[in-house]
């Protein structure tokens, strides 16, 4: 990190473990849970998600001087749904299946909380310098969770990643499908969803106490 | 009517905005904590859904779908300008809200003093742009169904609601170990209420595949359904495999005692 401070570094960092949009803000849950029965599907989300909070934070930080305050929701909606367009014409054109796939998710990108959180919270306070570290790191955040799921989802669910057969074929029974694992169906189901990110959240408050609620 | 009907009880129950496709699930999450205000929250998003989806319905119909600018003439026919309708859809549901919130203050003072606080909020819940692309990736048809559409996704979402704040109201006097409090338990007791709901599925099909087929394709397809038919597969093999060593067993019978 020789180019940046340790505040900024903090900026990108912190989101990632103690101060994650998913797990402690609770931020951005919507769109993370409804696309992660496959991990590809995860990494475009989160990469799709990364590339709006970046520039989406840059352009309202360059604007927040002249922004009147009454209607700086409907000028964030704007600023957001504007890049959620050209994430979603990138997407159809060069991953016209995957778009399928994501369908009217990549257009919930706009009311992802997390982003209208942290222009609210961050943006219209700070330089587009700060703005965009603090947008790729809540981001970052966002996808590191989005990728957990989607990982342990799709390797229990259905014995792939990415579509590779890593555990052996189901069908054929090789690899570990020889000795009689079988793969979890209802990991594939949505409510399934729910209950592993319940899960990482008693993992990661098990591992620091500090975050613990008062109920 | 029929047709009405069955998208009632199917948005409500089947396709229930938190359980199946978690959305608004942000404001579900953070607005929980009591049943007075999640009563609240919930009866501003039946309203604004059942008003913004057939706006958006009209929209869709007369200005964004492909060949939608026919009315203006035959030279206009060719535009397809469905590449916009995010902008628009949020657009629309900004100032609906905003003009909702006018209104309500204007004539009713005390419905706006228990609204109040949750209408600005509703503009950016994810449950109501949702309604909106949904209404549109589903194809509805006229603007009674959209409405219908509107009204019934609402009603869903404050049922979700509802059960979660009582849940949670009630929660507060268990032993929840330390780490899963709050927010942890929350989200496992919303994936069991989501389980349940997934028992609605065949309620209005009879059994049939097709309602619930259609669901699956737009989140998580082929593989479920592969893993179905491969359990099915085997089970008919098994049975096939018991079956012909009942038939050899009586052969070898006779065999020895001829």
């Amino acid at each position: 990190m020789g180019i940046l401070s340790k505040k900024d570094a903090a900026l990108i960092l912190d989101p990632l473990a103690d101060n994650n949009p998913i797990t402690i803000q609770v931020l951005g849950i919507c769109s993370a849970l409804a696309i992660t029965a496959e991990l590809e599907a995860s990494i475009v989300m989160a990469v799709s998600v990364l590339f709006v909070m970046g520039m989406g934070n840059v352009v309202i930080s360059l604007m927040r001087n002249i922004i009147p305050s009454k209607i700086r929701i409907i000028v964030q909606l704007v600023v957001v749904a504007t890049l959620v367009i050209v994430v979603d014409q990138v997407l159809k054109a060069f991953a016209y299946e995957l778009s399928k796939t994501l369908s009217v998710f990549v257009g919930l990108i706009i009311t992802n909380c997390i982003i209208m959180g942290r222009f609210e919270a961050f943006a219209l306070a700070n330089g587009p310098k700060r703005s965009f570290l603090d947008g790729i790191g809540n981001a970052a955040g966002y996808g590191f969770i989005l990728v957990v799921i989607g990982f342990f989802r799709e390797l229990l669910g259905s014995g792939t990643l990415l579509g590779i057969k890593v555990l052996g074929d189901p069908i054929e029974k090789t690899g570990l499908y020889a000795i009689g694992y079988e793969n979890n169906g209802f990991m594939l189901l949505s409510p399934m969803a729910l209950i592993v990110v319940g899960l990482i959240i008693w993992v990661q408050r098990s591992r620091n106490p500090a975050l613990i609620e008062e109920n | 009517m029929l047709e009405h009907i069955e998208l009632f009880f199917k948005s409500i129950f089947i396709d229930n905005m938190v359980f199946a496709t978690f959305l608004g699930m942000c404001s579900y999450l953070a607005v929980s904590k009591k049943v007075t205000t999640a009563v609240g929250l919930g009866a501003a998003v039946i309203f604004v859904l059942a008003v913004t989806v057939p706006m958006n319905w009209l929209l869709d119909q007369y200005l964004l779908r492909d060949g939608a600018l026919a009315w203006l003439g035959p030279e206009y026919a060719d535009y397809n300008l469905s590449f916009l309708s995010f902008i628009l859809f949020i657009a629309t549901i900004a100032t609906m809200v905003q003009l909702v919130e006018i209104v309500v203050e204007k004539f009713s003072p005390s419905l706006y003093n228990s609204l109040g606080i949750f209408l600005p909020l509703i503009a950016v819940n994810c449950a109501i742009l949702g309604g909106s692309l949904f209404m549109q990736s589903r194809d509805i048809q006229t603007l009674g169904l959209a409405f219908n559409y509107g009204l019934s996704s609402g009603i869903g979402w404050f049922l979700a609601i509802l059960a979660i704040a009582a849940i949670r109201e009630k929660i507060r006097y268990s032993n929840v170990p330390a780490p899963l409090r709050g927010l942890g338990i929350t989200f496992i007791i919303t994936g069991l209420m989501a389980i349940g709901f997934m028992s609605f599925g065949e309620m209005l099909t009879g059994g049939d595949e097709a309602a619930p087929q259609e669901e699956v394709v737009a989140l998580a397809p082929t593989q479920e359904v592969s893993g179905l038919t491969a359990d099915a597969a085997q089970q008919d093999l098994t049975q096939n495999e018991n079956e012909t060593v009942q038939e050899d067993s009586p052969a070898t019978d006779n065999q020895i005692n001829e």
